[in-house]
């Protein structure tokens, strides 16, 4: 799809190096067919799981989802969804560790409210300080206050991932100037993580300048999952390459694009 | 008999029983999981050697789909 001339810089999260900025979650699927079908025509390459106690949530006569999103392809982030503290985010994060072999990137979220979903910063922080000393790469989901993703970055965060608008919305970037001024102060990756609900809000995103856009509901909840899926990857990578083009400025009036000169 | 918690239920078991006895009820045959007992994680070379007891607080989990 690219010509030779133009080549991107690939995503680095934590040393490794990835050629998608399409991130994806395995969440709300049909099945674990549909999943592995969308997840291939995403193109990701990073993709989250959540983790649960074995009797809740698969039957024991369906394949395991590791068994379609093989660890040997696919790096997994398991993520910690569903926590309201620090304290069980990061039992949540050894769980994890535990569960796929040492595997020590994960995506942090604590949550702080049911019905918004809302980022707990204040036990994001201290759930981060504790997983960094505890060795883990911390990808973290966060509010999109600049001065809090800034902190999320000096605890030792690998990536900071600021919310577009909440979990699960499709509301799409609602405050793209906070996004601007994370981006701004950032050294680490800045991803938007959650809010994003059709392909233009996902080259949006990208178009801010955020190296990353992780998604789940977008994808999962779109009447032909695996379509969407195909035209976020085609969305982010649109999105990147028009940031690094960088786009015209925005003018008040016209500007003739064929030449004056020579009219008959 | 002892009572332990398993993902937040009463389960009875043998004395002596240790972790491995009791992951090989759960039918997780060739599967990815990992074990937290007493809110401590049991490394996967552990489990033979972890025996339960009275009123221990075992969570056995695995990866689902999820965002």
């Amino acid at each position: 799809m690219q010509s030779e001339s133009i080549i991107s810089a690939p995503l680095v999260v934590a040393g490794k190096e990835y050629k998608s900025r399409l991130l994806v979650g395995t969440g709300k699927y049909q099945d674990l067919d549909e999943t592995k079908r969308a997840i291939e025509a995403s193109g990701a390459e990073i993709v989250t799981v959540a983790v649960r106690r074995t009797n809740i949530g698969q039957s024991s006569d369906e394949p395991n989802l590791l068994d379609v999103i093989s660890p040997e392809r696919y790096t997994i982030l398991p993520n910690t969804a569903g926590c309201y503290t620090a304290d069980d985010a990061v039992r949540t994060c050894r769980l994890a560790r535990e569960l796929l072999d040492g595997h020590d990137l994960v995506k942090l979220e604590v949550l702080g409210d049911q019905k918004t979903l809302y980022p707990n910063v204040v036990e994001t922080l201290a759930a981060a300080k504790t997983l960094v000393a505890d060795g883990f790469k911390v990808m973290v989901y966060t509010s999109d206050d600049p001065l809090i993703a800034k902190e999320l970055e000096d605890i030792g965060c690998v990536a900071v991932m600021p919310l577009g608008a909440p979990i699960g919305s499709g509301l799409g970037i609602r405050n793209p100037h906070n996004i601007r001024l994370i981006l701004e102060n950032a050294t680490v990756p800045i991803l938007v993580d959650a809010g994003v609900g059709t392909a233009s809000d996902a080259t949006i995103a990208m178009e801010l300048g955020c190296d990353g856009v992780l998604m789940n509901t977008a994808i999962a909840a779109a009447k032909d999952p695996v379509r969407m899926a195909y035209a976020m990857k085609l969305a982010v990578d649109s999105g990147r390459e028009a940031y690094l083009a960088g786009r015209m400025p925005r003018k008040l009036y016209a500007s003739a694009s064929s030449p004056l000169d020579g009219l008959i | 008999m002892i009572t332990i918690r398993l993902n937040g239920e009463s389960k009875a078991f043998a004395e002596q029983a240790s972790i491995q006895d009791l992951v090989g009820t759960m039918d997780l045959e060739g599967k990815r999981f990992a074990v937290e007992l007493n809110r401590e994680i049991v490394p996967k070379v552990q489990h033979a050697q972890v025996f339960l007891k009275q009123d221990d607080e075992v969570e056995v989990v695995q990866a689902i789909g999820g965002g």
